[in-house]
């Protein structure tokens, strides 16, 4: 990637990572991007690095518009790899004396990741730098996703650079909202559900926080994906809306199965689901990783999980699911299990449990069939499907 | 009774709100959380915790 220009003086040098498919345990299917800004000023500033293997990257496309050397202040909004991988290549190349600015977890973060005694300034929330014409202002976003996140923001060309917030792992030849429409927002989506969800709340104090704060902001650069420059108050809204948890008429049956008998059951009780009225798809876990299912969780009603009995447990890639589906957070959902066994069948129960623990509403009993569903066991697969659908229409209601 | 801040994240555990949501009902101080109590929102531990300012 060349440095792309977003506003006059203000620099996309980031990197493209055309080839990542698995970003800790996350799909990207369309690989992703790091980005950093640089801006240019009296004095000039660099917002993020990049990965480490793309240090390389990250200084030709700074040389492009300016000498490293020149660079005044490094500006760290978070800590991950993915974005301060490069902060011992680029502190050396700038120098290692140059302030290193972050939030107060920031530092404490950082310096457990990088042994250099680096010029570190920790902000307080709200404090400013100024540039020259520019004044950058640094917002606090604990947990937004990590304890050191945070905002830096350019009131003089509306410019919230936002860390990791807003972002999608997107790699193609589009760098802006407008150049990709509609399309960008499955990404956007998958972002906040195997990223973000679980900070709900914080993000709803986040956004209105930086509402209260006046911030006008015209662009939202975050540090994965396309920029938002066309409408970034849609990214906003989708946002807003995502961390209300709303329910939609939407059910997700994800399962495993081992001789397609408690695929079988899936398939009918989406049928069942259908019937209602509600977009029920069945997810199989061997042909769709966890975040993927994921993603279709996120605006789903309904939650139905099957697993087969395997040594009187649950199969272990439906375990993957709940483990990290737990972790996530998600709520205001109504949950029901089912599977197919051989002879104990415990499956189920352990999955109703997991669910419960995840404060589902459970569509009690959970179904079980013994072997073969026969056509006996497959309407009542279908009624299952519909009992989850009326409840779902109820609570829509 | 006191306030108490996570040192992490910045959430503010408030006795007279309690955190209803993981079993601990209004009116409970931070003293009398159970010690496996974790902050609702980072996860971390009741040692994480100061008292607020």
């Amino acid at each position: 990637m060349a440095a792309i220009e977003v506003a006059p003086g203000i620099y996309n040098v980031g990197a493209v990572d055309w080839n990542i498919r698995d970003f800790h345990g996350y799909s990207t299917h369309r690989g992703s991007t790091y980005n950093a800004f640089l801006v240019i000023d009296d004095k000039i500033a660099l917002i993020d690095t990049v990965k480490k293997e793309f240090a390389d990257t990250l200084l030709e496309n700074i040389s492009q518009v300016v000498d490293p050397k020149k660079i005044n202040y490094m500006i760290s909004n978070h800590a991950e790899m993915d974005h301060s991988g490069s902060l011992p290549r680029i502190m050396h190349k700038i120098g290692e004396d140059k302030p290193l600015y972050v939030s107060k977890m920031g530092q404490k973060n950082l310096s457990m990741h990088f042994p250099q005694n680096w010029h570190y300034h920790a902000v307080e929330n709200g404090e400013t730098l100024k540039l020259g014409k520019r004044t950058l202002t640094f917002l606090e976003t604990r947990m937004m996703h990590w304890p050191d996140s945070m905002f830096t923001f350019d009131a003089e060309d509306g410019i919230l650079f936002s860390s990791d917030a807003f972002g999608q792992h997107y790699a193609g030849p589009e760098k802006f909202d407008d150049e990709l429409g509609d399309a960008i927002m499955p990404h956007a989506a998958k972002y906040f559900a195997n990223i973000l969800l679980l900070y709900s709340e914080k993000i709803k104090k986040v956004i209105d926080a930086v509402s209260e704060q006046g911030l006008k902001f015209r662009t939202i650069c975050p540090d994965h994906g396309i920029i938002w420059r066309s409408d970034p108050k849609r990214i906003i809204d989708a946002y807003v809306r995502w961390s209300r948890h709303e329910p939609t008429g939407k059910a997700v049956v994800v399962y495993d199965s081992m001789w397609h008998s408690t695929e079988r059951m899936a398939e009918i009780i989406a049928e069942g689901l259908t019937e209602q009225g509600i977009t029920a798809r069945p997810m199989s876990l061997k042909h769709h990783d966890r975040s993927d299912v994921m993603t279709e969780i996120l605006e789903a009603g309904a939650i139905v999980v099957g697993s087969p009995t395997l040594n009187n447990n649950v199969f272990p890639t439906v375990m993957d699911l709940l483990v990290y589906m737990k972790g996530l957070r998600p709520r205001n959902k109504i949950g029901a299990a089912f599977g197919s066994y051989g002879w104990s069948g415990e499956s189920v129960s352990h999955v109703r449990k997991a669910l419960e623990e995840m404060k589902f509403d459970m569509i009690e009993p959970g179904l079980k069939v013994q072997y073969v569903p026969d056509e006996k066991s497959l309407d009542e697969c279908r009624e299952f499907g519909r009992k989850i659908g009326q409840a779902l229409n109820q609570r829509l209601a | 009774m006191d306030k108490y801040v996570c040192n992490v994240c910045g959430y503010v555990y408030d006795p007279a709100e309690g955190d209803p949501d993981n079993g601990v009902n209004p009116g409970t101080a931070f003293e009398d959380l159970p010690e496996d109590w974790v902050c609702p929102i980072c996860g971390a531990s009741k040692e994480e915790f100061s008292k607020e300012e």
